[in-house]
């Protein structure tokens, strides 16, 4: 039997008629590049695919992607990706959203999305701060910080989203930045191919109201110095040169100058598959994301186990009580006691 | 009517008579199962063939402090040998698990009035805590009815001494006692009642046997003694011919869905967060997985209506289902919808407020919420069920004006007929409603905001069709390609647009008819739960010699097309609401007619008798 090939996709084949919007110099465009790019390699045909978007800038995102694309309201996007994953599993569902969409006004949606695993992909673009309504504090904008609504300095303790997500039970976590494309670009795959909820923060410049956020991290020489890109199976080195490593003492990590008898094999090999989250979240309490802590800011992939998803469990309890208990709609609403009244008045017990 | 006193009796055995219509209210502690009786005394009759309503009113609280006024739970049955409209005014019968019970309910039962009342749980404490300064069973305060004085837990006990339950799950048999003297009062059957029981306890047969024996225990105990001078039949109804069943409002809204699903091809998805009274359309609908039925019960009103948006995006019949606070939360939801133009069954079960108010009471005060409350030019068609059955035809027609019209819609209904009960013609499957759609497939000249030329619905696009990638989304659209667009000529053209869409619905909804004169000096307008009692009234009222019409709105939002005619033809205009005027006031504004409210908001439905006083008052008293 013959077969035809589908011609492979381009990243053309993602980019849509509308012109994008973004203030120039944003780094929605680089990630917007990122997606455009990985998307065609993942073997997944071009319709299947669905960006759900909550509100804010980064949510103005599904209409620059030439696929099926939803802008709702104001946190509600994983609600919504849930309702479309449950009934259409054969979807690729990608939710994106912001700091303030995911972690303020949206929280309790993105909480049980994760808790609930459903098999769908978030990426939560962070610049710590509103950009859509005009520069106010958001939810994961550092103490002190001032804004047009904190005047006078933040004095709101901020979220650390990896932490939320652990917390909530994401099967899947990780962290890329926006300018480190080849780095952003493995991270996608990886939670494309993740059966699960996949959750990737993205550290994003919004170089307008709170320019040079993640400077600390993203310059040439933050790069190496303060990013701690992690890797399965791996030692926790990082620094120029690999030159600094991460130990676990037990109760905490402590960064240790490799050299003069201290080597790899002294810092923790990262696992990201452990069964106990606690690592992983403590991994993640390391830095905020803006490279100014004390320790370098945690990269790549936290967290990713294997687990039941909830789409697939509503799925085939769906199937399997159709099997077992199938009934007609007749049947339905006859339900189990009926009378009958004949055509000369008489009333007996049943439907006949 | 009043049940005789005296009827043909037998010999050494109780009189019998033969009664057209009885309200019987079973009361009690919110524990003591008096849905659970009162459910089974209306579904024995329903088997007789009675025609019968339902009235349960059951407190906020799941167990409020045992003997307390505010713990009771009564629900309400009235059976009939004729066609009947509501659960009936004041009961004949009144029984009466403990004081409190008794206190509650004493000031509707009609005079001369029979009460069973079980006289275990008469103690000085149990007094005290409904309020009683004195033992109304001793003091002359009941003269005025038939006091049937029964020790009910005392002879459960007895009938149980050999059960190998303990005392307390024998104590819990009691209401069975109750209901089986009920059943002799009244010469219903038992066998219903037993097979219930014998399916529900399969795992705990000793429970299924303790309850027939003491539901026997009841039965024999009147047929032996002679506790009772006069036994009562209510003969059949003459109902049209076909298959009946009794059914709840809330059921009937359930498989009201499931057929709607099946008879458009939808997989039904339903999104819903708890919250009285309309849990019980998730609980139902969650036992119909075999329908391919997905329920999700989200994080909370908003997430359960988003998530619904979500599968109609993806091609199901997306439903969301709650009550008023819920319809609040889910305002901005519903907004979405309007704005990408996709189907939606919102449904409202109404209850008592504002704010939390009175869950698990009746009113029809939404109807301005789910009319404008939500934010801009916001129209969505509105439809409102007006008795139990009628759920499942008001279902069907809710998702045939979403599905054609590419809409959100809002289903209408409230917690008087989402727990009360009736009996159910049933309908042939294949005379229901075909709902059949069809998706979008043609990806030549799509555009995502094109429009069918009759309805102005755009197409219903799903995800995975080829060549059909589009994006939608709760900015402005321009016309026909659905890009984002903020010109202001389009604005004004796709505000009038969504109005207009809304608006053409009114081409293929029926009629309002007018039951009785077609003009003439008063019409009473009624909508939703309000029917069963207005019509009871105007028949009423007509029986008395006046002249009334009567006319029920089903589609609220567009009205019928002939209901402006229909309101010039007469002198005065009635509308009965369980609000302060939310239906006159949308008349008055659309048709410059003076409209007479008539206000009830007391948390419970109008009884036949208010409508008709007022009918009596409009029209000059009875001739």
């Amino acid at each position: 039997m013959p077969t035809t090939e589908a011609p492979a996709l381009t990243r053309k084949d993602f980019q849509s008629d509308q012109e994008v919007r973004w203030c120039p110099g944003c780094g929605d465009y680089a990630i917007l590049a990122a997606v455009q790019q990985v998307f065609p390699d993942l073997g997944i045909p071009r319709e299947k695919f669905v960006i759900v978007s909550g509100i804010g800038c980064s949510s103005r995102f599904p209409y620059y992607m030439n696929t099926y694309g939803f802008h709702s309201i104001h946190g509600r996007a994983p609600a919504v990706a849930t309702g479309l994953k449950m009934t259409r599993p054969d979807l690729d569902v990608w939710v994106v959203t912001g700091d303030g969409d995911a972690l303020s006004i949206g929280g309790n949606h993105l909480i049980h999305t994760l808790r609930r695993n459903v098999n769908i992909k978030i990426l939560l673009f962070n610049n710590r701060v509103y950009g859509l309504t005009k520069g106010q504090y958001s939810p994961t904008s550092e103490l002190g910080k001032r804004t047009k609504s904190t005047p006078h300095g933040s004095v709101d303790f901020p979220f650390n989203p990896l932490n939320v997500a652990i917390g909530s039970g994401a099967t899947f976590v990780a962290r890329s930045v926006d300018v480190f494309i080849p780095h952003l670009k493995a991270v996608l795959k990886r939670a494309a191919a993740h059966k699960g909820s996949a959750f990737v923060e993205v550290m994003q410049n919004c170089n307008i109201y709170n320019d040079k956020a993640f400077a600390a991290l993203t310059d040439k020489t933050g790069r190496q110095q303060n990013g701690l890109y992690l890797e399965h199976g791996k030692p926790l080195v990082f620094g120029d040169n690999k030159d600094k490593g991460l130990r676990f003492t037990g109760t905490d990590f402590e960064v240790v100058q490799l050299g003069n008898g201290t080597t790899a094999d002294d810092c923790l090999v990262w696992d990201e598959k452990h069964d106990n989250p606690s690592l992983a979240f403590q991994m993640a309490s390391l830095s905020t994301g803006d490279g100014l802590g004390d320790y370098p800011v945690p990269l790549g992939v936290l967290r990713a186990i294997d687990a039941p998803t909830y789409d697939a469990g509503v799925i085939d309890q769906i199937d399997q009580i159709s099997t077992t208990r199938p009934q007609t709609l007749d049947q339905l609403i006859h339900g189990t006691d009926t009378w009958t009244v004949d055509a000369g008045g008489t009333v007996h017990r049943g439907a006949n | 009517m009043t049940l005789p006193i005296a009827g043909q009796t037998a010999a050494g055995r109780a009189a019998e008579a033969t009664v057209s219509d009885v309200v019987i209210r079973f009361a009690g502690d919110s524990g003591d199962g008096m849905q659970l009786t009162g459910t089974q005394f209306t579904n024995t009759s329903a088997l007789i063939g009675n025609d019968l309503s339902t009235l349960p009113d059951f407190p906020a609280e799941i167990r409020a402090p045992a003997g307390t006024l505010p713990g009771v739970s009564a629900f309400q049955v009235r059976i009939a040998d004729h066609d009947i409209h509501t659960p009936g005014d004041a009961p004949d019968v009144l029984v009466a698990m403990n004081p409190a019970a008794l206190k509650a309910n004493l000031r509707d039962l009609r005079d001369n009035g029979v009460i069973i009342v079980n006289t275990d749980e008469f103690t000085p404490r149990n007094l005290k805590r409904a309020g009683y300064e004195s033992n109304p069973l001793e003091d002359d305060s009941l003269n005025a009815f038939r006091l049937y004085q029964v020790a009910l837990t005392t002879m459960t006990r007895r009938a149980l001494e050999e059960s190998p339950l303990d005392v307390r799950s024998k104590d819990r048999c009691k209401n069975f006692l109750a209901l089986g003297m009920v059943y002799w009062l009244f010469s219903r059957p038992l066998e219903s009642t037993i097979d219930w029981l014998r399916v529900k306890f399969k795992r705990r047969p000793e429970i299924a046997e303790a309850n027939v024996k003491v539901m026997k225990a009841g039965w024999n105990f009147c047929d032996i003694t002679d506790a009772f001078q006069v036994r009562y039949d209510v003969e059949p109804a003459q109902l049209e011919p076909g298959i009946y069943r009794s059914i709840h409002g809330n059921s009937a809204l359930a498989i009201g869905l499931v057929a709607a699903s099946r008879r458009s091809g939808l997989p039904l998805f339903l999104g819903a967060y708890p919250i009285t009274p309309a849990s019980d359309v998730l609980h139902e609908l969650a036992t119909y997985k075999h329908f391919g039925v997905t329920t999700y019960q989200a994080e909370d009103e908003i997430a359960a209506v988003c998530a619904a948006i979500g599968a109609s995006f993806g091609g199901s019949l997306g439903v969301s289902c709650s009550s008023g606070p819920g319809i609040a939360l889910k305002a901005e939801g519903i907004n979405l919808a309007v704005m990408v133009e996709l189907p939606l069954i919102i449904c409202d079960i109404q209850r008592g407020g504002p704010s939390t108010g009175l869950p698990t009471k009746t009113e029809q005060a939404d109807l301005l919420q789910v009319m404008f409350g939500r934010n801009n030019e916001s129209p969505v068609p509105v439809i409102a069920a007006s008795s139990p059955a009628n759920c499942f035809d008001t279902a069907l027609e809710a998702v045939r004006m979403a599905t054609t019209y590419m809409t959100p819609v809002i289903l209408l209904s409230d917690g008087y007929i989402a727990n009360g009960a009736e009996p159910w013609r049933i309908p042939q499957v294949e005379e229901l409603p075909d709902l059949r759609i069809d998706f979008h497939q043609n990806a030549e000249g799509f555009m995502p905001y094109m429009r069918n030329e009759r309805t102005l619905a755009r197409p219903w696009a799903i995800p995975g069709t080829p060549g059909l990638e589009h994006r939608i989304g709760g900015l402005e659209k321009e016309d026909v390609t659905g890009n984002v667009n903020y010109e202001p000529e389009n604005h004004d053209h796709m505000v009038r647009l969504r109005a207009e869409k809304v608006a053409r619905i009114v081409n293929d909804i029926p009629d309002i008819e007018v039951d009785g004169p077609a003009r003439g000096e008063l019409l009473v307008l009624g909508w939703g739960s309000t029917l069963g009692a207005i019509t009871g009234a105007v028949n009423q009222a007509r029986a008395d010699g006046l002249t009334v019409s009567r006319a029920h709105l089903w589609h609220i939002n567009p009205f019928p097309r002939n209901l402006g005619d229909v309101l010039d033809r007469f002198e005065r205009v009635l509308v009965p609401e369980m609000n302060l005027g939310q239906l006159a006031l949308l008349l008055r504004a659309r048709y410059l007619k003076d409209i007479e409210t008539y206000s009830k908001v007391e948390g419970k439905p109008f009884t036949r008798d208010e409508i008709l006083h007022r009918i009596e008052d409009m029209a000059g008293g009875p001739s």
